[in-house]
């Protein structure tokens, strides 16, 4: 199992051809308060960069982008009644959605936790 | 000598003491106030009838009984049908509860008089919202528009027994037309939002027109108005955004370098957002017009200009005018509204249904769908049943007699010479990201840059309650961080603005210094800071019975 | 200038301080080709109070009040009597100049009165929820369409014939820009709806079913077998009420399972107003209120753990989602929402039960005089507060002599449905409690001579 990240700040932990996806603590720190996460559908069709969910706060309305291309097994039903489960544990119970990534080879072009941490820090 | 029998010795009062909490929750004059269904019911009500004739036949059986809320609404007792008589409601009687509570007049008007009090407006003091434009409601214009000639008569007369009502419409459209220099004026629009929407129709109803329905873009700088690329959206339209300049202003460059045959139109908010004329604008218009689209101007800020700057003579295509900003009818806590739109030679003939004519002997026609045939085939049809806020164009119309030509300019001039004082006197205090780029129009744009860590623009604001003013504008335009937007207008004597300088002073230099007790402020507002987010994730839009509420979680 | 509290040498100091000379050196920016260096040529000046008032009231008198005449007219505008504490109540400077209650701790009032509108109107609509208002009817029932192509994710809606064809055209001008496919028909003068019709056109396209109770007629007929067919479909039910106090007899849209119920709120608080402003209502089923347009207002707790009221799901709309916002609506109709919650107040349950019943017996009362008037027939068997009469000519030219005579007769078919010749015959009637027995005998009468 490993974990990539993007410049949008969202992570993708690959076990397998199995993808979960999530927004990072980064990300949530600047949102403040999620009031509502709006997840994919099973069986929706995903390319890299497309517009995959939707994270609200009272303010904000903000896009998840798919990190890599593939097809939604299951989006995280628990964020439907606790969307602040974003804000606690954003890089665990917080997840977004799993996917079966149809291309492998995109995560290549993905940042390691070291280089996302030293992105954010230039932030 | 006699005694005071009565016991009352005055004293001078003491000062300082702490007050204990009140049963009530009430403090003093600060009155609290339930919600009518937790003090109506469904057998009360505020409104006498002269006795109703009965009519037999299933469910008018006479008094309608039952007491109380919810289960034991009144539920009219079904009768067997009368001799002789139908049931002419199609057997579809409301028979269920429909709760709602009733109050006695007295009881009503204490409701709303004590909500009313837990409201700021610009009656009580300054409101100096930017861009949204809280100036002074003067009370003849609410009493024109209840006059029973205007107040009183149906959208659906016969046009003779309604002439002086089409009058008022078309005299204010002559009024809208000369004051912006263009040629014509869509009078139905109900909303600064809903004028939008109707330019960019006529836009786009000219562009088929031409053949040149293919155009798929509509530029918007990045400091628009929601309403901009969300009515560009709407109509079809793909929104690109145009970048500002340092100064604050749209970037000419990139917006001329984008414009081609894929490009419908612009739509530029002017004076802008930042408070700042965009002096490019002639220039802007000729390019887009040379590359065969449109220049929509978002008028939400006509006020800062009317009187002195005719946007005809800017090359624009189509304007929405916000009556409830610059004539001045009331915002009511968020509308009605009325946005007509004032339109070019290219466009007035896509211009909307229906409108009010002036025939050659004098006498007003009412040019709807029927009537438009021949002579304004290109119109692109109704946005709206009737003919527009009526009660809207009543007030604006004597709002503008009022003050008439010089005094609409006199306007614009005390409106930019408030906002440039409020500029000049707090960019020292404050940081003005454009104060640099000469005077502001009509508002004056501050960020929250140099506040103390952890310390924002809503901190300010909230301070600003405790000082008795509604805040300004907060984090818009998107543009600025922290965004602080002020907007006196024309409304405000020079006593007032220096009283909320000296307020806003005292509580940026708070904000500075990292004061925590900005942090909970408001504190003698009747609430403090409301949980938006408890709002959010657990929607509670509408009251239940506490029994059914509770059953429901 | 009675409005403009600076005086001159308040002008000449604050100009000092900005730091220029003339309030001309404020407009720099201003191209100079574009400044206009007085007052607009051909403007009057500015007048008194008096001279306004003056003018104003003389362009009023030329109008025919509804309040002198015997009045009938109806269609999407009713006249009711509004009690006198309702206006008094909206001209509280704290509601009439308040702004949009973006600052919640200072705008409880305007708050709470907008929780309380969306509570009676969900109530009276039978739905779960309501938002805080709209323009009119005829802009949320388009609202309505929008709404249920993004829920169904389908872009064909069928229009029933008794549609009010003012909001059908609205659906119309703005179907032209977004692609939706709208069915559309004519109605006819006869005394049956087109719920059959509509039924039988619902297919795996359609996104909705627009249907007016009571329709543009006056007609009314149960809405559940249409639900039926449209849930079938996995299409929505759309209702569409012009006369709310109808509700206070006849079962609600949601009682019949329509998904989105809207409506023209005029008739309670409002006044006629020559057609504007007025307040449109918007309920929908609680699963579908993410997609609503419009300000909705939600309960919460302040800091110290009191009740309070915000606006609340904001991100649907247009400040902050731009593009991609449910709408593009900002403004509602705040001042008109709050004159029909206190006239819904001040009736309570009780109170508008009664008024509907006197408008539906006054009204029951009058068909029954006026279809006693020779050639005429009641072409509606069952109706509310308005029903179709058929006359033995055109009714166009009839409205006309009787508005001549000072009587406003009620609305010809011929003014709503122009060149259909099936209609031309038709008179919509409405009577409420404003109407006396008297202004029925007036009509009838005047119909007896006209026609004779």
């Amino acid at each position: 199992m490993s974990r990539y990240f993007t410049e949008d700040h969202e992570w993708v932990e690959v076990d397998g051809d199995v993808g979960i996806v999530g927004i990072t603590e980064y990300a949530q720190s600047q949102l403040g308060d999620i009031v509502f996460v709006d997840v994919p559908e099973e069986g929706k069709e995903l390319a890299k960069g497309d517009e995959a969910a939707v994270v609200e706060s009272v303010k904000a309305a903000s896009d998840v982008y798919s990190p890599v291309s593939g097809t939604v097994i299951e989006g995280n039903a628990a964020l439907a009644d606790t969307p602040g489960l974003v804000n606690e544990d954003p890089e665990a119970d917080g997840w977004f959605f799993k996917l079966t990534l149809s291309d492998a080879d995109e995560l290549n072009a993905l940042m390691d936790e070291i280089a996302y941490k030293a992105f954010v820090e230039k932030l | 000598m006699s005694i005071n029998a009565s016991g009352w010795r005055p004293e001078a009062p003491v000062a300082g003491g702490k007050a204990s909490p009140t049963v009530t929750g009430n403090k003093g004059l600060m009155l609290e106030e339930k919600l009518i269904f937790e003090i109506g019911d469904v057998e009360t009500t505020g409104v006498d009838f002269a006795e109703a004739p009965p009519l037999q036949g299933r469910g008018w059986g006479g008094a309608v009984p039952g007491a109380g809320l919810g289960e034991t609404s009144p539920t009219p007792s079904p009768s067997p049908e009368g001799e002789g008589s139908a049931d002419l409601l199609a057997g579809l009687f409301r028979t269920t509860p429909i709760g709602l509570p009733g109050l006695s007049e007295p009881e009503t008007v204490r409701h709303y008089t004590r909500l009313s009090r837990q409201n700021y407006g610009i009656d009580l003091g300054f409101f100096p919202l930017g861009s949204c434009t809280m100036k002074h409601n003067p009370r003849l214009n609410e009493k024109m528009a209840r006059l029973p000639g205007f107040a009183d008569i149906h959208p659906l007369q016969p046009v003779d027994s309604v002439q002086g009502a089409l009058g008022v419409i078309h005299e204010l459209a002559t009024w809208l037309i000369t004051l912006t220099g263009m040629h014509g004026v869509a009078m139905s629009p109900k909303a600064g939002a809903h004028g939008e929407l109707c330019g960019i129709l006529a836009i786009r109803a000219a562009l088929e027109a031409k053949g040149e329905g293919h155009r798929k873009i509509i530029l918007v700088p990045e400091s628009a108005h929601g309403t901009n690329p969300a009515t560009a959206a709407f109509a079809g339209y793909q929104v690109e955004d145009i970048p500002a300049t340092a100064e604050g202003r749209v970037d000419t460059q990139a917006l001329i370098a984008r414009l081609g045959p894929d490009v419908a139109g612009v739509m530029i908010t002017n004076p802008n957002t930042c408070g700042l004329f965009e002096r490019d604008m002639r220039t802007i218009s000729d390019a887009v017009h040379a590359a065969g689209g449109y220049v929509y101007c978002d008028g939400a800020n006509f006020n800062a200009i009317v009187g002195r700057v005719r946007p005809g003579d800017l090359g624009i295509d189509a304007m929405h005018i916000n009556l409830h900003k610059t004539f001045s009818t009331p915002h009511g806590g968020g509308g009605p509204g009325s946005g007509p739109v004032v339109l070019s030679e290219a466009l007035s003939p896509f211009g909307p249904l229906p409108f009010v004519a002036k025939q050659a002997d004098g006498h007003f026609a009412l040019i709807e769908e029927e009537t438009a045939g021949d002579d304004h085939p290109h119109a692109f049809g109704r946005m709206v049943a009737f003919h527009g806020q009526m009660g809207m164009f009543t007030r604006a119309l004597t709002y503008i007699l009022s003050h008439g030509a010089d005094g609409l300019r006199q306007v614009a001039e005390d409106a930019v010479l408030n906002a440039n004082y409020i500029l000049r006197s707090l960019d020292t205090t404050l940081d003005a990201p454009f104060g640099a780029s000469g005077p502001c129009m009509h508002e004056a744009l501050f960020s929250d840059n140099g506040l103390a860590t952890g310390f924002s623009t809503i901190d300010i604001a909230k301070g600003l309650i405790d000082e008795g003013f509604h805040p300004m504008t907060m984090y818009f335009p998107l543009v600025v961080h922290g965004a602080m937007l002020i907007e006196p207008t024309e409304t405000e004597s020079k006593a007032a603005i220096d009283q909320f300088v000296a307020a806003l002073r005292s509580v940026a230099e708070r904000a500075k210094a990292g004061d925590v007790s900005l942090k909970s402020a408001p504190h003698f507002a009747p609430r403090s800071r409301l949980d938006e987010t408890l709002a959010a994730r657990k929607p509670v839009l509408v009251w239940k019975e506490p029994v059914l509420a509770q059953a429901a979680e | 200038m009675r409005y403009l509290p600076l005086t001159q040498p308040d002008r000449d100091a604050m100009l000092g301080v900005i730091g220029v000379a003339t309030i001309d050196d404020l407009f720099v920016d201003v191209p100079e080709a574009a400044r206009l260096d007085g007052p607009i040529h051909g403007l009057p000046m500015h007048a008194s109070e008096m001279a306004v008032e003056r003018h104003m009231t003389a362009l009023a008198r030329k109008n025919l009040t509804a309040g002198e005449a015997p009045f009938f007219l109806g269609c999407g505008a009713y006249k009711h009597h509004v009690p006198a504490s309702v206006d008094h109540l909206i001209q509280r400077g704290e509601f009439l100049t308040a702004y949009t209650p973006y600052q919640p701790e200072i705008a409880q009032g305007t708050l709470q009165m907008l929780f309380e509108f969306q509570t009676q109107v969900a109530r009276l609509l039978g739905t779960d929820v309501a938002n805080a208002s709209m323009y009119d009817g005829s802009t949320a029932c388009w609202e309505a369409i929008g709404m249920a192509r993004r829920i169904t994710k389908r872009g064909k809606a069928i229009l029933s014939s008794g549609l009010h064809p003012h909001y059908v055209s609205v659906a119309k001008t703005m179907a032209k820009f977004t692609g939706d496919l709208l069915e559309t028909a004519t109605p006819t003068l006869s005394a049956e709806t087109d719920l059959d019709a509509l039924i039988g056109a619902i297919d795996k396209d359609t996104s909705c079913v627009v249907v007016q109770y009571p329709d543009i007629l006056g007609r009314i007929a149960d809405l559940t077998p249409l639900a039926d067919a449209c849930h079938a479909n996995k299409a929505l039910l759309i209702a569409v009420v012009t006369e709310p106090v109808a509700l206070g007899a006849i079962k609600s849209p949601g009682e019949m399972d329509a998904d989105i119920v809207v409506g023209e709120g005029q008739s309670l608080g409002v006044g006629l107003q020559f057609g504007g402003p007025y307040v449109g209502l918007f309920g929908c089923k609680d699963k579908y209120v993410r997609q609503m347009p419009g300000r909705l207002c939600g309960e919460t707790l302040d800091a110290d753990g009191r009740r309070g009221f915000v606006l609340t799901l904001s991100t649907r709309e247009q400040h902050i989602r731009r593009e991609k916002a449910t709408s593009n609506i900002c403004t509602n109709s705040g001042l008109c929402a709050l004159a029909f919650s206190i006239h819904m107040t001040l009736l309570g349950e009780k109170g508008l039960r009664t008024l509907a019943q006197i408008n539906h017996v006054g009204a029951v009362a009058a068909a029954k005089r006026l279809s006693k008037v020779p050639g005429v027939e009641l072409v509606t068997p069952a109706f509310f507060n308005e029903f179709t009469l058929k006359l033995p000519v055109e009714a166009r030219p009839v409205v006309r002599t009787l508005a001549d005579r000072g009587i406003l007769a009620g609305v010809s078919l011929g003014r709503l449905y122009p060149g259909e010749d099936g209609l031309a015959n038709g008179l919509v009637v409405a009577v409420t409690e404003t109407t006396s027995a008297e202004d029925v005998e007036t009509l009838a009468a005047a119909l007896e001579e006209i026609l004779a």
